[in-house]
């Protein structure tokens, strides 16, 4: 790295994302494109505020990681970020740049997330590196997670391969200090775009040449394993030798302080030799890694033998020792190595669980949230819902309980038409975001209107990719860089998929929405429900906010508390007649959106005018 | 070593939790508490989860200090200090803190949503005082929203509890406001200098 000699490093409090923001920035990288996604999501947030750099997030994450290779291919170091489901949905890009290569550096940054915080599964993007044949690279902390993004571009040019690195959430949200320089590599400026057609057109012939290239580089890569600074051995007791990588190398560190630690920073391919040389001088070799036997298959499959519990492995597919479901911690760490008969003593007892039942605070619907109304006419009128990913997945929750499946991005529709072409005998409906539409769902409406199934979508068009915290869209008219831009016109978009009933509606009007519904269901055609509304939790919307009020009209019918609302409160006051709470609203928490003064059934609750009024009163 | 002895702490890690529910300002009091550490000359991991619980859920974060730390993450149990920013929360974590350790309580009440929809009740403070006393004896209830609205600013509530945990520690207002300084607007700066005396105050009264 050319370095002036004036930048000294300094240590800053980074995020293991903003690490790599910065790692990415210091190595000279100037293009990214992704879709947001946690625990990913902050690194695009980050290296865009750099100068020098264009960043954008693109509609989804195989766009994203095509204009990325782009990039590349066009000589400039590049990066594309996304969570780890996100690479199923760049899958057939990764498959293809892995064949050939790069003209500049490549990083793919896939974000896992065990124990799903975020997520519909913990799959262990690990697996993605050895199936498509690229290194794999596994930080354990911030500083790491920047040296390691430095590494990749250099490694990435060298090898001619793009490089994955891979992140779990725990290093992706954890703070931690780094070194910093103030100063970017300077790379030299891009030759003329490559007419390479033997490298780049993977037809047939030309990628028949490429798969040996391919395995040969696997090859390669194995050997620089060997020597790579990415792989360490810390030599301590040679009792226990543990063989990791990742964030395991942290509890490794802290279950077993005098254990020796073949440290793997490169995960993927794995040096055979240094492996082997440090299992020969243990007594007993543990590998210790989340979620899949990963680095544990590789090792057994070399012909290593690895220390043997005495109990057996849960699953078929179970590690020998550590639990192949969820994040690791210490304690399980520990409890587990105990269990295993690696360490003296029983698993330590949990302290008491609490004797008392505590209302559950679960992620919900925000107060003055504009998917609220949609579910609550969908409840009412019990109609089974094919749901999709967004903060509008909330629906599922009780009092709303509106949502009956949901699997990944873009399936609403999907499955939907899916329950029409399979003859079910109840009308579905899809329900889907703004972005999410974008995402993936443009294609499942394309193929109700092609394919003439009588499915009804919702597009709940909040204005905004909500659910991972406020991302600009193609709807939004503003570009991750802040750039005023052309904004995707919906309705138009789903009457050019050949929709021809179409509505687009205020998203609070509870009336509109069931009497929509209700016409459409009698009408064998599909159809397509617009609620727009931005997001209560935007500034803009925010300036509108005004508490309403519940009058002396209130009798406790609990029609209000059936929408889900937080705002709503159940009051300490009974009502004389009934004997059962009244309706209370937290002025602190309301917006004014009105969705429960248009379902009191008493007109108990005071509409904005009415509050208006009564104020100037 | 870290050492407080004022609360009898005597630790090659000190591991802080910081509780409450998404929204209620837990991010800036972690930051505080990281950004201190690193002054304070120690290594310091900061773990938090985003996304999905911000939505009004249930928010934790993982707080670290020590000469060298490992494990971002405080296991069950094996917590020195906890901050509840609301006393429903401080309840629903009690068990990771260990047994003899400090819980710092906002005397605030956030209903979930899943009282007005389900026969759960929120608890009393009496049952949430005695079930933490199953654990620790050493809670401290801090009434962090009025001292802050006492100020005219609600939201000033997180740093009331700083300065109540600065106090508790035994540790001298400096460093801690420096890095409280360095990270809120000029124009709440005087705001945030009394909320933190005013905590402090709660703790030494
Ligand atoms: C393949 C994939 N990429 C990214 C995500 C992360 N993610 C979950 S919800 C969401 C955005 C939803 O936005 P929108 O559809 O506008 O709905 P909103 O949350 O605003 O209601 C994203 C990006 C994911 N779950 N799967």
């Amino acid at each position: 790295m050319v370095l002036n000699e004036e930048y000294k490093p300094m240590k800053r409090l980074l995020s293991g994302n903003e690490a790599v923001a910065r790692g990415a920035w210091e190595a000279g990288c100037s293009v990214a494109s992704g879709y947001p996604g946690t625990p990913s999501t902050e690194i695009l947030e980050n290296f865009a505020r750099y100068p020098h750099v264009y960043a954008e997030w693109a509609p989804n994450e195989k766009v994203g990681l095509d204009s990325a290779i782009g990039a590349a291919y066009a000589g400039k170091r590049s990066i594309s970020t996304m969570k780890h489901v996100g690479l199923n949905v760049a899958a057939d890009s990764l498959f293809y740049v892995a064949e050939t290569g790069i003209e500049a550096g490549l990083v793919i940054v896939s974000a896992d997330d065990p124990s799903m915080h975020s997520s519909q599964n913990e799959q262990d993007n690990r697996q993605y590196a050895k199936f498509a044949r690229i290194p794999c690279f596994d930080p354990a902390d911030s500083q790491e997670a920047k040296d390691f993004t430095i590494a990749a571009f250099d490694l990435s040019e060298r090898f001619d391969t793009p490089v994955l690195l891979r992140l779990t959430t725990r290093v992706c949200h954890t703070s931690g200090p780094v070194e910093v320089f103030e100063q970017q590599q300077q790379l030299p400026e891009p030759g003329k775009y490559p007419r390479n057609i033997k490298k780049y057109v993977v037809i047939p012939a030309n990628a028949r040449q490429l798969h040996p290239v391919v395995e040969a580089r696997v090859q390669d890569l194995a050997k620089y394993a060997e020597t790579s600074p990415l792989n360490r051995v810390e030599w301590r007791d040679k009792k226990l030798g543990i063989i990791t990588g990742g964030i395991a190398y942290q509890y490794a560190r802290e279950v077993f302080p005098d254990a020796s630690v073949l440290k793997l920073g490169m995960v993927y391919p794995i040096p055979e030799k240094l492996i082997k040389d440090f299992a020969a001088q243990m007594d007993a070799v543990i590998v210790l890694e989340e979620l899949d036997p990963f680095i544990e298959d590789q090792v057994r499959a070399m012909g290593v033998t690895l220390f043997e519990p005495t109990t057996k492995p849960e699953f078929p597919l179970s590690k020998s020792v550590f639990p192949i479901f969820g994040e690791l911690n210490p304690l399980i760490v520990r409890n587990a190595a105990k269990a295993a008969g690696l360490l003296n003593g029983e698993a330590e007892e949990l302290p008491n669980a609490l004797q008392v039942e505590l209302p559950p605070r679960p992620p919900s619907l925000c107060p003055g949230c504009p998917h609220r109304s949609s579910f609550y006419v969908l409840n009412k009128l019990k109609i089974p819902v094919n749901g999709d990913i967004g903060c509008y997945t909330l629906g599922v929750a009780p009092p709303l309980n509106s949502i009956h499946t949901c699997g990944c991005m873009g399936a609403s529709i999907g499955v939907a038409h899916g329950a029409a072409i399979a003859g079910d005998k109840e009308r579905h409906v899809a329900v889907i975001g703004d972005s999410t539409f974008f995402h993936s769902g443009i294609q499942g409406l394309i193929n109700v209107a092609y394919n003439r199934s009588n499915t009804i979508t919702i597009i709940m068009d909040n204005r905004v990719t909500g659910m991972t915290g406020h991302q600009q869209n193609p709807g939004t008219g503003l570009t991750l860089q802040n750039r005023e831009t052309i904004e995707v016109d919906i309705e138009a978009m789903v009457r050019a998929c050949g929709i021809t009933k179409v509505l687009t509606v205020e998203a609070y009007d509870v009336d509109v929405i069931e009497k929509t519904l209700k016409q459409w269901m009698k009408e064998d055609e599909p159809a397509v429900l617009i609620t727009k509304e931005e997001c209560a939790l935007l500034p803009s919307a925010r300036k509108q906010y005004l508490p309403l009020e519940v009058t002396d009209q209130c009798n406790g019918c609990t029609v209000c508390f059936r929408i889900g609302c937080p705002a709503i409160l159940k009051s300490e006051e009974l009502d004389p007649k009934y004997n059962r709470s009244l309706a209370e609203i937290d002025a602190a928490l309301c917006t004014g959106c009105e969705i429960c003064a248009q379902v009191c059934p008493r007109d108990a609750i005071l509409f904005r005018d009415q509050v208006r009024a009564k104020q100037v009163n | 070593m870290i050492h407080f002895p004022k609360l009898n702490i005597n630790t090659e890690t000190l591991s802080i939790l910081l509780v409450g529910v998404g929204g209620q300002g837990t991010i800036l009091a972690s930051n505080v508490l990281a950004e201190l550490g690193l002054n304070l000359g120690y290594d310091v991991k900061k773990a938090e989860v985003h996304g999905m619980s911000q939505r009004g859920g249930s928010v934790i974060s993982h707080l670290r200090w020590g000469e060298t730390v490992y494990s971002p993450i405080i296991a069950q149990g094996q917590a020195d200090i906890m901050i509840a920013f609301e006393k429903l929360e401080a309840l629903r974590f009690i068990d990771q803190i260990r047994p003899g350790g400090f819980v710092v309580i906002n005397d605030q009440e956030i209903v979930p949503v899943t009282v007005s929809t389900s026969d759960v009740v929120y608890p009393d403070d009496q049952t949430i005082r005695e079930k933490i006393a199953e654990y620790t004896p050493n809670q401290y209830w801090v009434k962090g929203v009025a001292a802050a609205e006492a100020l005219g600013n609600a939201k000033a509530a997180n740093v009331v509890l700083l300065g109540a945990m600065s106090a508790m520690m035994g540790m001298d207002p400096e460093p801690w406001l420096d890095v409280i300084s360095s990270r809120v607007p000029a124009k709440y700066l005087d705001l945030n200098q009394q909320a933190f005396y005013k905590g402090r105050e709660a703790v030494e009264s």
